[in-house]
């Protein structure tokens, strides 16, 4: 792979730029956020190739940004955020991924380290049994055709209503965990059959459930509103999205693109860029099936939730209530949005896409959950199995520069490939057991796929999104208990 | 042509390069690689045969939508193949029949979960040699 040669301009010890003339036909310059040792692993791929082509797209307004944690994608990369004039603008499939609403739900207890980790074998089993997961992994819900079709406009509530989870949760769940403008017509016969089946699954790849420790926290008073009150607490984090039924969906509407992008006479760097103006038919399908999926991930997270609050209540004789078992949050990390921003001092409406990047929002924010109005809507940010996550809120900065957007996690460095080469999935296990880190997998090799060498390290990612102010770091905590899909 | 197909990687994700003497043994080619990805071929036996039709608007997004559906196959229907008999191919549409089983969780051990074929990186072409795709699949 050559290495990328373009120029960037440096901005401040984070920032730096792609300047809008690097290539005939960007709309707009790319911004980085990095510190100059990520740029020069950045440099190694096509990435920064990648958010000068984003630049491209019609309609594209301040930057085509980078966050630190990004890496080489399809079209987009990942960890890339663009926010489209709806105006005249257009929506790319690509700009979101295949696996639409891929996200994070993060839980507290009032348990400590010292309750826990005796115990921990015991959870992990526990959660295992209880939570599907791996490689066509289906559901313990059995959802009927007009089950789906329900799922897909209700979104979480749907599972709350059947008892999976309060009311309280959707408070706390990005969009109450509905995006509104679902539309089951929109959804192929063949989405609405990847998804059935695997509704309330984990699923395989990079997703997992992990149950932490917390070991450090940078604002206490931030924290404790979030109710993460001392180092040694324990929260669980789950990673997971919209299993085959996203990947469908993004398959079934980059097919339509391609005929738009005729259609509408776009020109594009890439083929994978494929998209339509907002405003087109095909742009509103798109964002009536991107809906139904977004709405089945917050399902299935909605559900796993669940299962995980009856584990730790099985496993420690004590109700949900009496662990303390409350959501701090649910972010998407895979999605577009239409939302409005102030722009050049007046408001646009834009349709943000992010992928591999986080919401944001400050403070004080319509949308920021009215717990959360005094501190910023939390961000979830977790780092691979054997380091660490955090836990951090978004700021007037992000609002102001970035439409509102941050990192979303560690960023993988190696290839697949490349990481089963050079390290072991039993080697793996080993070593995270010797650090007191239990994981439990139906898949072996697939461990060794997302060993910690395979990653940059978050610790990096998450200093430089903090000092470059697009959010404030939080609290950091690491895993105890893993089970990898 | 001896080649079949390789394997190669990518960040977050895995390709293939296919090699045919023809359109017909390229495509053919490209969805044993697919399968070599999901488990091992030789532990797939020819129980029973599917007949399939794709359709596409040209042939680089044919090749995906080939591919694409027998990723459904596996994910939906949960079969496996190992033999494909292009009966016919042009720049939009293939009939096929493909030649396979059930996976069987005691015989077939599954590899990876391949969730799509993307158009990135896509390259088909043609040489004195024959024909010769890259593909890169989203896991």
């Amino acid at each position: 792979m050559a290495r990328w040669q373009g120029q960037l301009t440096k901005i401040d010890d984070y920032r730096w730029e792609i300047p809008q003339n690097y290539k005939t036909g960007m709309r707009v310059p790319g911004l980085i956020y990095a510190n100059k040792e990520m740029l020069e692993s950045m440099r190694e791929e096509q990435t920064l190739e990648q958010v000068a082509n984003v630049a491209f797209l019609p309609g594209i307004v301040g930057h085509s940004f980078a966050m630190p944690d990004i890496h080489w994608g399809y079209g987009f990369p990942i960890g890339g955020v663009a926010a489209m004039d709806v105006k005249d603008g257009v929506i790319s499939p690509g700009g979101v991924g295949y696996d639409i609403n891929c996200g994070v739900r993060l839980l507290r207890t009032s348990l400590s380290e010292a309750e826990v980790r005796p115990r921990i074998n015991e959870l992990i089993n526990a959660l295992f049994r209880n939570v599907p997961s791996g490689l066509g992994s289906e559901g313990k819900i059995k959802v009927s055709q007009k089950e789906m079709n329900q799922l897909m406009v209700e979104g979480a509530r749907w599972a709350v209503k059947r008892g999976l989870g309060s009311e309280e949760d959707l408070n706390v769940t990005e969009e109450g965990g509905c995006l509104s403008g679902a539309d089951p017509g929109k959804i192929s016969d063949k989405a609405v059959k990847r998804g059935m089946p695997q509704a309330g699954t984990l699923g395989s790849g990079n997703h997992f459930l992990e149950v932490q420790v917390v070991k450090e926290i940078f604002d206490p008073h931030i924290a404790s509103i979030m109710g993460i009150d001392k180092v040694g607490q324990i929260l669980v984090l789950i990673h997971t999205g919209s299993r085959g039924f996203g990947h469908q969906v993004c398959t079934d509407h980059l097919r339509v693109m391609e005929g738009a992008v005729s259609k509408y006479g776009i020109r594009l760097p890439d083929r994978q860029l494929a998209c339509a103006p907002v405003k087109s038919p095909e742009g509103q399908d798109y964002l009536a099936a991107m809906a139904c999926a977004a709405n089945y991930a917050w399902v299935n997270r909605q559900c796993i939730a669940h299962w995980t609050r009856e584990s730790f209540s099985k496993v420690f004789g004590k109700s949900t209530e009496a662990l303390g078992m409350k959501q701090i949050y649910d972010v998407a990390h895979n999605i577009a949005k239409i939302e409005e921003h102030i722009i050049d001092e007046r408001k646009l409406k834009v349709c943000v896409h992010r992928k591999g990047a986080t919401r944001a929002f400050p403070a004080d924010h319509k949308d920021t959950p009215t717990c959360y109005k005094e501190i910023g809507q939390p961000v979830l940010v977790p780092g691979d199995m054997g380091r660490c996550s955090f836990v951090a809120v978004g700021t007037g900065r992000a609002m102001a520069e970035t439409f509102g957007s941050t990192c979303h996690g560690a960023g993988r460095m190696l290839s697949r490939g490349a990481a089963r080469r050079s390290v072991k999935g039993q080697d793996v296990l080993q070593e995270l057991e010797s650090r007191g880190i239990t994981i439990k997998t139906g898949n072996f090799p697939s461990l060794a796929e997302e060993a910690s060498q395979a990653y940059k390290d978050v610790t990096d990612v998450i200093d430089v999104v903090h000092h470059a102010g697009i959010s404030r770091k939080v609290a950091m905590a690491i895993p105890m208990g893993v089970i990898k899909g | 042509m001896n080649k079949t197909f390789e394997v190669i990687d990518h960040t977050a994700d895995v390709g293939i390069i296919a090699y045919g003497a023809d359109i017909e043994e390229l495509f053919s080619n490209a969805a044993l690689a697919l399968f070599s990805l999901i488990t091992e071929l030789e532990s797939i036996e020819n129980i029973f045969h599917l007949d399939l039709e794709v359709s596409s608007q040209d042939m680089d997004s044919l090749l995906i939508e080939w591919l694409n559906e027998l990723i459904y196959l596996v994910d939906v229907k949960h079969i496996l193949f190992n033999r494909f008999d292009i009966k016919s191919l042009t720049h939009n549409g293939l009939q096929a029949t493909c030649y396979g089983e059930d996976f069987d969780a005691m015989k077939h051990t599954i590899k990876v979960g391949i969730k799509a074929a993307t158009y990135h990186m896509l390259k088909l072409d043609k040489s004195d040699d024959g024909f010769k795709a890259q593909v890169i699949l989203d896991i």
